[in-house]
């Protein structure tokens, strides 16, 4: 958890202030539609098909049980009952009136959340592993870090006109839960041998429609540098970033265009003037960060409690155990996923009883803590393993315990034709056929790891070119097609998909998933052979032979 | 401000003018008489280019009822009701194509293509 202090507290009651008066004059006629546009992207503000959609950012993926259980507040009182979890740590409220967006603003701020750098060509929120500070996996918890940036975007009066939007995403263990090779700028935390603490920098990953892996530009940064050094990378930007064509302004066509060694050379020049001023980073600036972070009180409690053995007993249990719930980094505690994607339904909702009854079970059982992760479901980072028998009972009555973590079901997709104006195709719905197909969990459980990605245009928000099947939508003379990829990853192995093939039309997608998962069981070498793997031994073309064949 | 688009447009088959409502995004469509409403029924549907930008011209005038307004496509049904022409305007017409997150109401059901 993180205590903002009373300077946030009063930007973000001063920025509600402003934007109602803003909402006032654009609906009295005093703003122009093209005057207010930017002013209402700024605080997160998009006008979909139907209706406006509010983006909240959740900074880190950090969530506490007031802040969540306002969320459902929000989505009660002024939207249809609940809200969608997006792929960079956000919550999207698809149904608020413009009238009433100030007021909901209003009951956000109160709890210290906003929309602000969720939107327009800033540096947007920032974002980590939804384990920080629990996974025994991380050299380091990578939210003060997260912070450390966040605070210095905020303020930054020349990020706020960048050539295009900025995302930077974090990992502080070597398994990449952050998809920190697919942004802006990744970093990603490590020690060296001498012990320090450090970053490698990744620079030009991005997805949309030229896709990017990032690349490698600095091995070690001491984690003192790391504002001198973004700040490096960013002059470098601002200074040779194109302006002139949208398609082009992204650091991934500069670094791509220019050569990573070459924006390396002038990143490291630009940082030799300035790494020892004004942004070195003093130990007390970040032990004063640090202190703001405040852990849960664990106690000494049995690794294997009785209370788990006995629930072990019951196969529900034990399936939902072996899928959802992870090793935390102190004995008698667990990290807990909770699934926001039961089958056919749109991936990442949730309702706001729902959202009540987590923040409930957080109070309960989890420090009143809960995260948000890039593959739309929520986490309870801090479970004591006792209590899982009981947690899982509450969550499976509020239909939030769908053991399908990292499977074929656990789709990620983005709002597509149902909601985005810039939509060619429906992402939702697809989603949910694809999940009803595999609503059998032993089979899928059979399949192992899958994750698939669907977006509904080029844009990519749905991450399809890393799914290790991605789909994306397309339009055909008026009628939904979507391509598919293999072999796509968003992990520290990341790596673009290829196509497999011609589009097919919306009916045929699901039918088409289903011949690859039937071609993956045949051609795995073994059982433990996952599905990404099997693509990269064999590359495409033997799927390609057997699925087409059938269609 | 008319979009560059808009002043090569093409129209081919009849069209009507659609737009958000400013003050909850509601879609809404241009009608004859140049105010605008909810109901496709009311639209007023041209089928040529002039027709089209001088409806065009007509919702820019003001913006404070309504923004982004842009020429979509209509086709009419066999008792000759008004019928959105694409599937987006479908979607925007009759809503999303599912059922919503704890909603009793079942998903729009989307006529055939
Ligand atoms: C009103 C709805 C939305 C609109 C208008 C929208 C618009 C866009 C656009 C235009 C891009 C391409 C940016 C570029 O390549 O420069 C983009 C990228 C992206 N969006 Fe969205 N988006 C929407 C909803 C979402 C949702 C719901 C999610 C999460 C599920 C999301 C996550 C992303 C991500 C992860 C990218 C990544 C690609 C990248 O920047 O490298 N967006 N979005
Ligand atoms: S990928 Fe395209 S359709 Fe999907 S949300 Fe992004 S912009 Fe909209």
């Amino acid at each position: 958890m993180y205590v903002y202090d009373e300077f946030d507290r009063a930007f973000l009651a001063e920025r509600v202030a402003d934007f109602r008066d803003q909402v006032e004059r654009r609906l009295s006629g005093a703003l122009s539609e093209d005057e207010f546009k930017p002013l209402r992207l700024m605080n997160g503000v998009y006008l979909q098909l139907h209706a406006y959609m509010l983006r909240i950012a959740i900074p880190y993926g950090t969530l506490s049980s007031d802040q969540l259980r306002r969320m459902a507040h929000v989505a009660r009182v002024y939207d249809r009952g609940y809200g969608h979890f997006t792929t960079r740590q956000n919550i999207q409220f698809n149904w608020i009136k413009l009238e009433d967006l100030p007021q909901a603003m209003a009951d956000l701020a109160e709890v210290g959340v906003h929309g602000i750098q969720t939107s327009g060509n800033c540096i947007r929120n920032v974002t980590t592993d939804q384990w920080a500070g629990a996974t025994p996996e991380e050299f380091d918890d990578p939210r003060i870090w997260a912070e450390i940036l966040r605070q210095y975007s905020t303020f930054h009066p020349e990020f706020t006109y960048l050539p295009r939007k900025f995302k930077i995403a974090i990992t502080a263990a070597p398994k990449d839960r952050a998809a920190t090779k697919v942004h802006d700028v990744g970093l990603r935390l490590h020690r060296n041998e001498e012990g320090e603490l450090g970053f490698e920098v990744l620079v030009g990953g991005g997805l949309g429609r030229t896709p990017f892996v990032g690349k490698s530009i600095r091995p070690f940064l001491p984690v003192r540098h790391v504002l001198s050094y973004i700040e490096a990378i960013m002059r470098v930007y601002n200074q040779f970033g194109r302006r002139d064509n949208i398609y082009k302004a992204r650091i991934k066509i500069l670094v791509h265009e220019i050569g990573a060694e070459a924006f390396a050379e002038a990143v490291e020049a630009e940082w030799a003037n300035i790494r020892d001023g004004a942004l070195k980073l003093t130990d007390e600036i970040i032990d004063d960060i640090r202190a703001r972070f405040l852990y849960p009180d664990f106690a000494a409690l049995e690794a294997e409690p009785a209370e788990l053995k006995a629930a072990l007993e019951d196969p529900r249990f034990a399936t939902w155990y072996r899928n959802s719930v992870h090793k935390h980094k102190v004995p008698g505690y667990s990290i807990v996923t909770i699934s926001l994607k039961p089958v056919g339904a749109p991936p990442g909702d949730a309702t706001a009883d729902q959202m009540d009854v987590v923040a409930d079970l957080a109070d309960a059982y989890a420090f009143h803590e809960i995260r948000v992760g890039h593959e739309q479901n929520l986490c309870l980072p801090n479970v004591a393993t006792k209590d899982l028998p009981e947690l899982w009972r509450q969550l499976d009555a509020a239909e939030l315990a769908t053991p399908n973590v990292n499977h074929i079901s656990d789709i990620i997709a983005c709002p597509g034709l149902d909601y985005c104006a810039l939509a060619n195709a429906r992402a939702i719905p697809v989603a949910q056929e694809i999940s009803k197909r595999f609503a059998d969990l032993d089979r899928s459980r059979g399949i192992g790891r899958l994750h698939v990605n669907i977006s509904g245009c080029i844009n990519a928000c749905g991450h399809h070119h890393v799914g290790h099947i991605g789909i994306l939508g397309v339009e055909k003379n008026g009628q939904e097609f979507y391509q598919i990829t293999l072999g796509g990853r968003a992990d520290e192995h990341a790596q673009l998909g290829t196509l497999l093939g011609p589009a097919v039309s919306y009916d045929q997608v699901p039918g088409l998933i289903e011949d690859i998962v039937d071609a993956y069981l045949e051609l795995r070498s073994s059982p433990k052979e996952l599905f990404i793997d099997t693509v990269h031994r064999l590359g495409v073309e033997p799927f390609k032979e057997r699925v087409y064949a059938t269609h | 401000m008319a979009a560059p688009q808009q002043q090569k447009l093409k129209v081919n088959g009849p069209v009507a003018v659609t737009a958000n409502r400013l003050s909850d995004g509601a879609v809404v469509w241009r009608t004859a008489e140049g105010n605008w409403s909810t109901a496709l029924a009311d639209a007023a549907v041209v089928t040529t280019a002039p027709e089209a930008i001088a409806l065009l011209e007509g919702a820019h005038k003001r913006d404070t009822d309504a923004v982004g307004a842009y020429v979509a496509p209509v086709v009419f049904g066999e008792d000759g009701s008004k019928l959105p022409g694409n599937l987006r305007e479908r979607i925007r017409v009759n809503g999303v194509t599912f059922t919503l997150p704890g909603s009793a109401t079942p998903a729009s059901t989307l006529p055939a293509a």
